[in-house]
């Protein structure tokens, strides 16, 4: 198998049985959409806040329903509140999506590969996200903003399918108005009250202004937004060792024992969910592997 | 026999003293279980006296096909393999792992204490204490906790097989029939009209702590050739083969071939294979909520490959043909294995030609796409507009 | 809008339309020019409409829009610099069927059909480049209507 310069995933604690969620309670709850919302979870007394690293997830559980595997989508150097953007979906996300503040969510994790901001230092950075693809990617964001310096320029495209599925609405407007990085959205279809994009993420990959032979690309969402986009990158330049993407398959145990999550010979919860396009592409261009 | 014995040792033990391993395996506080003719199959189960044990019975074993049969002998161990597998033991087919019971709002998560009898597993095959050692990893990677427990506390008495079965193949696959590893103790029945003893060969200190008590004698020179070449009988009567060179990359280099297709005509989906494969260890996991919705209980259980609903995400799956979850199963099985835990996950028990309901045998398989593979290489990457 | 023949303003070979164009094709075209800047809001073409100019889209954003009936338009693409409007003028009949809007201060050069055609048509090795340019333009606008189609924001 080939060497991939991949993180070493983060475990749960030792000597604690892996099935086991800790009951975290939730603080802040947020409607970001028609069908989607923002909750940060914070853990029990007795327990100290657990630190993740940007890409992760967690297993969120809510008594009796069962379990969803969640990026957490929060500021890593605040690990004491842990975000989760969530979108009503299945039984368990759409529990989770009524989860009012007080009530308790239990957590398990974190767990999985997370981006490889280390080799972005001194690059161009590109991050591209398709609907929900922008919450894994919203931790990157939050880690090179507070160190700026270590990055050359930054390069979002965020794609929803309308202006109203667009998620951190605010955030965003504080995002594009800063000058150490651009922000570009676009949606599928607009009406009259939009003066953005409208066309899919990759028809904005032309116009970012990298330099293809040093920059690193992050891509999240859904897997055919993330095969054209890499294409789009490749296009301007960029290979398929400096992209990278964030898979998702449907997760039981997130420890690598279930098997649910296999994608060739990758478990997508252990050895990913962040993966090098370089290293997937095969595995991803066969029908119903 | 006064001497304690020692581990590599071999000693003989007459049929007629057999009972006196069971006992001494009961006295030490073993809950013995082996083989045992249930439902006209030999299975796994409780081992309280040697009546119990399949004496006299042996198995015809064909894709698709299992028979019990009388032997013209007594032989205790006189079969290859079952349907089952020690996995029901290590790796329970449903196992609660915790209750969970709200309190202020909250709740409270009671793991489930792992039941701290030991066994001891009675005629274990080589290709058996293989799938053991296979399993051993992939639940160690994940760092399985109630796997890890329950193997501390197993004692395996391992057969050499005196015959092959009809669909065995551990000879190709490196696992046997001679036991040489991973075994406590290591029988070896040799069944003759004038004799009817067992070699007894020690494995570990465990295993030589066992046998005091137990009628034993030095081994000579003339019974342990006559055990082995009775193993090596077996080794040359192999019921079938398959070469395991370069499978690994022949089979993540042809998702494509045609015999996926073939093949999957004729697969039903039935989950037999997994079900009945020692080393299969899919698992899903299930909410049991009380009616009173106070307690809730999760659950694990073995799931397959097979099973729609396996790969299910954003309200579709990504595995809906049966063509590609056999693919699935035997590239895992055979190829990307090896890229996860470094070996083969396939021992060459057979279970999974002997219990496919329409004889679906992956060595012929697996023949049959290296006869004709497809170039090797990547797919190549397509562009632009038709 | 305001338009004026272009003088000393924008320049079709500076366009990505004509990028690595050897041989004068689009100084050749550039008399017959007009530079038209829209506002934010104003029309460039209408549904409907004869499509009578090829529009090379300099800066700003168009939005390309869908008139329904029973409800509020909906833009299904915006086009920007280095972009053009379309092809409608070419084919018969030239009618344009979406509206264009400019939803940002928008600058083009504009070329009208006849004259566009009659040089062409006068020297076949400009129309078989001019061509060669407008299909991938094509192409790739249909490689993207398709993938809108794919739903790739879903997520």
């Amino acid at each position: 198998m080939a060497a991939r310069s991949m993180p070493v995933p983060v475990s749960d604690a030792p000597g604690v049985s892996p099935w086991v969620p800790v009951p975290f309670r939730v603080e802040q709850r947020a409607v970001e959409t028609a069908d989607t919302i923002t909750i940060a979870l914070t853990p029990p007394k007795g327990v100290p806040p657990i630190p993740f690293r940007p890409g992760q997830f967690n297993m969120l559980y809510v008594f009796g329903v069962g379990e969803a595997a969640i990026s957490i989508a929060g500021d890593p150097t605040q690990p004491e509140n842990l975000f989760h953007t969530i979108r009503s979906a299945g039984r368990v996300s759409a529990a989770l999506s009524q989860a009012a503040p007080g009530s308790t969510v239990g957590v398990r994790g974190p767990y999985g590969t997370g981006w490889p901001l280390a080799e972005a230092k001194g690059k161009d950075v590109i991050l591209v996200a398709g609907g929900l693809g922008l919450p894994p990617l919203r931790p990157v964001l939050y880690e090179m903003l507070r160190d700026r310096e270590r990055y050359g320029r930054i390069e979002v495209i965020y794609g929803a399918r309308t202006p109203k599925d667009l998620v951190y609405y605010n955030q965003i407007q504080k995002w594009r108005d800063r000058t150490d990085l651009r922000f570009q959205t676009t949606v599928d279809a607009a009406g009259r009250e939009w003066y953005g994009d409208v066309g899919l993420v990759t028809a904005r990959v032309p116009d970012i202004r990298i330099d293809p032979a040093n920059a690193i690309a992050f891509l999240c969402g859904p897997e055919i937004m993330m095969k054209f986009t890499a294409q789009a990158l490749e296009a301007k330049g960029m290979t398929d060792g400096s992209i990278y993407v964030s898979l998702e398959r449907n997760m039981k145990c997130a420890v690598g024992i279930c098997g649910h999550c296999q994608l060739g010979p990758e478990f997508v919860c252990r050895d990913g969910p962040v993966f090098r396009y370089q290293d997937v592409r095969r595995f991803l261009s066969v029908r119903e592997l | 026999m006064s001497d304690a014995a020692s581990v590599g040792a071999r000693y003989i033990l007459e049929r007629a003293e057999f009972p006196r391993l069971l006992g001494a395996l009961r006295g030490a506080g073993y809950r013995v279980v082996g083989p045992t003719v249930r439902d006209k199959a030999i299975v796994y189960g409780e081992i309280r006296e040697e009546s119990d044990l399949p004496i006299g019975w042996t198995d015809r074993q064909e894709a698709g096909q299992y028979r019990l049969e009388r032997r013209s002998d007594a032989a205790l161990f006189g079969y290859n393999v079952g349907p089952q597998s020690w996995k029901k033991y290590l790796f329970p087919s449903r196992e609660r792992l915790w209750t969970a019971i709200r309190k202020d709002g909250s709740f409270d998560v009671q793991p489930e204490p792992v039941d701290p009898t030991p066994l001891a597993f009675l005629g274990v095959r080589a290709c058996e204490l293989a799938a053991m050692g296979v399993s051993d990893r992939v639940f160690g990677k994940a760092g399985d906790p109630s796997y890890a427990e329950r193997r501390r506390h197993v004692l395996r008495i391992a057969v050499q097989c005196g015959q092959a079965g009809g669909t065995c193949f551990c000879v190709s696959m490196g696992t046997g029939p001679a036991v040489r590893t991973g075994h406590d103790l290591s029988l070896t029945e040799v069944v003759r009209p004038d004799r009817h003893y067992f070699l007894v060969e020690v494995g570990s200190e465990a295993g030589a702590t066992v046998l005091s008590g137990v009628p034993l004698r030095p081994a000579p020179e003339g019974d342990v050739a006559t055990a082995t070449a009775l193993v090596d009988r077996a080794a040359a009567s192999m019921g079938r083969t398959m070469d395991p060179n370069g499978l690994r990359d022949l089979l993540v280099n042809n998702p494509e071939h045609p015999r996926w297709e073939i093949v999957a005509r004729r697969c039903l989906s039935c989950t037999n294979c997994t079900m009945a494969c020692p080393t299969c260890f899919c698992q899903t996991t299930e909410e049991v909520p009380d009616l009173s919705d106070e307690k809730v209980e999760r659950w694990r259980r073995w799931d397959s490959c097979f099973n729609s609903g396996f790969t299910s995400v954003h309200g579709t799956s990504v595995r809906q043909t049966t063509h590609s979850r056999y693919r699935q199963w035997l590239t895992h099985k055979l190829a990307t294995w090896h890229d996860q835990f470094g070996e083969s996950g396939c021992v060459g028990c057979g279970r999974c030609i002997t219990w496919c309901p329409v004889g679906i045998d992956l060595t012929e398989e697996v023949a049959a796409i290296r006869v004709v593979p497809t170039p090797a290489g990547p797919a190549p990457t397509g562009k632009g507009s038709s | 809008m305001t338009s004026a023949p272009s003088s000393d303003g924008l320049r079709l070979v500076d366009h990505r339309f004509f990028e690595g164009v050897k041989g004068g094709l689009p100084q050749r075209l550039q008399p017959l020019t007009i530079e038209r800047t829209y506002e934010l809001g104003d029309m460039l073409v209408r549904e409907g409409d004869i499509a009578d100019r090829f529009v090379l889209i300099f800066e700003g954003k168009v939005a390309l829009e869908i008139v329904l009936p029973d409800r509020p338009r909906v833009t299904i693409q915006t086009l920007g610099g280095g972009e053009v409007l379309g092809w409608s003028w070419l084919l018969p009949p030239p009618q344009w069927w979406l509206d264009a809007r400019a939803v940002k201060r928008t600058r083009t050069l504009e070329i009208p059909a006849p004259e566009l055609r009659a040089a062409l048509d006068a020297r076949p090795e400009d129309g078989y480049e001019f061509l060669l340019r407008l299909l991938p333009v094509v192409a790739q606008r249909l490689d993207h209507t398709r993938l809108q189609l794919m739903d790739l924001h879903g997520g």
